[in-house]
């Protein structure tokens, strides 16, 4: 029963990072129809970025809650910045050609940047080494949040750490606000009007362009934070991770229904809990396969996910 | 040499508001305006007829800026327009509400409403016209926070009007308002059209029902094949046999 618990708590706590990390592939799929798969990367830079930030404040000053805004807002703006860089020199100009150019685009935007965080690049400004590119070794991830346990029931039978709290707190947080912003306010009206059809869009004022851009720079940004909490779980940071990641939350967010952005949600728990429940009960080596079928289950039931809506294609 | 283009009756004289000169538009080789002029004065209601194919929803479309003209000019109160974008043309006082209606049908009708006030920031005032759209059409009012999508097809055209009709403009461009639509629906369409140009909108309609286009219009173009073959008044262009024969059915 105790186990039971806390794989449910685990399961919840990797859940709610998937979310976070889903519900940038389903925003950027609704208004664009395209698969970002350069997403998870933009992510692992996220937390390269807040990594070089904790590594500048040094050890002494990390685990206060100043430290922790610095670093998750350093890094959310800095994802911000890649998500629009990327969406305005690689994806724009290439609005009007076929899915499918977009698409091989991503994925070699998520190579470019998965692997070119492997190559070692240092500079020597005045006598200090600088490191531009981290190279392939996965490194530590600093203890930004120093663990505490909050919760500790029948003697270590299950216990709950402050940081899958904190995590869990900042995912339904950032969630609940992008709900806000998607169904409350003006832009998010408007970003609705452009994923259904941005040439109608226009026709009533909306700067279509403006609107990808914010939303992919919102996505980025809510991947930076999700890949935070990723490497302190983890405990590490390699540039490999968000292929890792990012596949993951990529299922999360077709079991839920692409576009859908409560069903990224619900996606990306199902698939927390079905991960740890796997690796809790049998063996640690079936996790990824079970993610996979229960992928391939889903689609094949119900090949919209589970909420979506079935859409003609339109010619 | 081109064939001057045939006029029937005067026009009267207004001041121009849009003034379409020589366009071009292609779609890859294939020309689908070759050279078309025409205007909409202030307070006018101007009809573009022609059979399918022949240009209307292409000139439309690059009046509005969802097609980039190859050749000629687009001006908008002597102001050029040529090639802008289309969101940049709201502010400009244009509506454009396109073929096939376009409404959002995940959206309420209220949400639809209030993004076709998308650059107003007046909220009083888009209340008020959001009502004034309810007093032409009291359908939309019961129907005001259900999805768009499950309106009737003439439902769904007063919504399209009404939201272009929210942003406030000058000039509203119309795609086909009665297709598909039952007789008594478009009769109702088209009276309040008719009243909102009384109050001073003026409107480019494009339209396959050349009677009720012709009988609603100040001034209408004939479109064929990419070119203006013909203009007149309404009244004359009704009165035309080549119309009678080729648009009536007559």
């Amino acid at each position: 029963m105790y186990g039971f618990l806390q794989h449910v708590i685990n399961g919840l706590a990797a859940g709610t990072i998937y979310a976070l990390v889903a519900l940038g592939y389903t925003m950027v799929y609704g208004v664009l129809k395209l698969i970002n798969f350069a997403h998870g990367d933009v992510m692992m830079v996220g937390v390269y970025v807040g990594y070089a930030v904790a590594f500048l404040l040094g050890r002494d000053s990390l685990g206060s809650t100043g430290s922790v805004l610095l670093i998750f807002a350093a890094s959310m703006a800095a994802c911000a910045l890649l998500g629009f860089l990327i969406e305005r020199f690689a994806y724009r100009p290439l609005r009007e050609k076929p899915r499918l150019t977009a698409l091989i685009t991503a994925i070699g935007i998520s190579f470019a940047l998965s692997y070119g965080f492997q190559l070692d690049a240092q500079v020597n400004v005045r006598g200090t080494q600088v490191t531009l590119l981290p190279g392939a070794a996965a490194r530590a991830f600093p203890e930004i949040i120093t663990p505490v346990e909050w919760l500790n029931i029948g003697d270590g039978e299950v216990v709950i750490w402050n940081r899958q709290v904190i995590s869990f707190l900042i995912a339904i947080g950032l969630m609940v606000g992008l709900q806000y912003l998607v169904f409350r306010t003006r832009f998010g009206r408007a970003m609705r009007a452009v994923s259904f059809d941005h040439r109608v869009a226009a026709l009533l004022g909306i700067p279509v362009d403006r609107v990808i851009a914010m939303t992919f720079m919102l996505g980025s940004s809510l991947a930076a934070a999700a890949g935070l909490l990723y490497a302190i779980k983890d405990t590490s940071v390699q540039p490999l991770m968000g292929l890792y990641v990012g596949l993951k939350a990529f299922v999360a967010a077709v079991i839920g229904g692409i576009g859908h952005v409560p069903g990224a949600l619900v996606g990306a728990l199902a698939l927390g809990l079905c991960e740890e429940f796997v690796v809790g009960y049998t063996n640690s080596s079936w996790r990824d396969a079970v993610a996979f079928g229960f992928l391939i289950v889903v689609l094949l039931l119900r090949p919209e996910g589970l909420f979506g809506r079935v859409q003609a294609e339109k010619v | 040499m081109l064939e001057p283009v045939k006029t029937l009756g005067t026009r009267a004289e207004r001041k121009r508001l849009l003034d379409v000169q020589g366009v071009k538009v292609a779609y890859g080789a294939i020309a689908a305006l070759k050279g078309v002029s025409l205007s909409v004065g202030e307070g006018e209601v101007v009809a573009l007829i022609g059979a399918n194919g022949a240009g209307k929803t292409s000139t439309l479309r690059a009046v509005s800026g969802m097609l980039k003209p190859v050749g000629g000019s687009i001006t908008l109160r002597g102001q050029d327009i040529t090639g802008h974008k289309a969101h940049t043309l709201v502010p400009k006082g244009m509506a454009h509400a396109p073929e096939g209606r376009g409404i959002f049908p995940n959206l309420t009708v209220e949400e639809n409403l209030k993004l076709g006030a998308f650059l107003r920031h007046d909220t009083d005032g888009i209340e008020a016209d959001a009502e004034k759209s309810f007093t032409f059409f009291p359908v939309l009012k019961e129907r005001r926070k259900q999805m768009a999508g499950t309106l009737s097809g003439g439902e769904q055209q007063m919504l399209a009007i009404s939201r272009a009709l929210m942003s406030r403009p000058q000039l509203l461009l119309l795609d086909e308002p009665s297709l598909g639509l039952a007789p008594q629906v478009t009769q109702t369409i088209f009276r309040i059209l008719r009243e909102v140009n009384a109050q001073g909108v003026s409107i480019l309609l494009v339209e396959q029902n050349a009677h009720l286009a012709l009988g609603l219009c100040h001034w209408a173009y004939v479109l064929e094949t990419g070119e203006v073959v013909m203009n007149g008044t309404g009244a004359e262009l009704l009165q035309s046999d080549d119309i009678r024969k080729a648009y009536l059915g007559e």
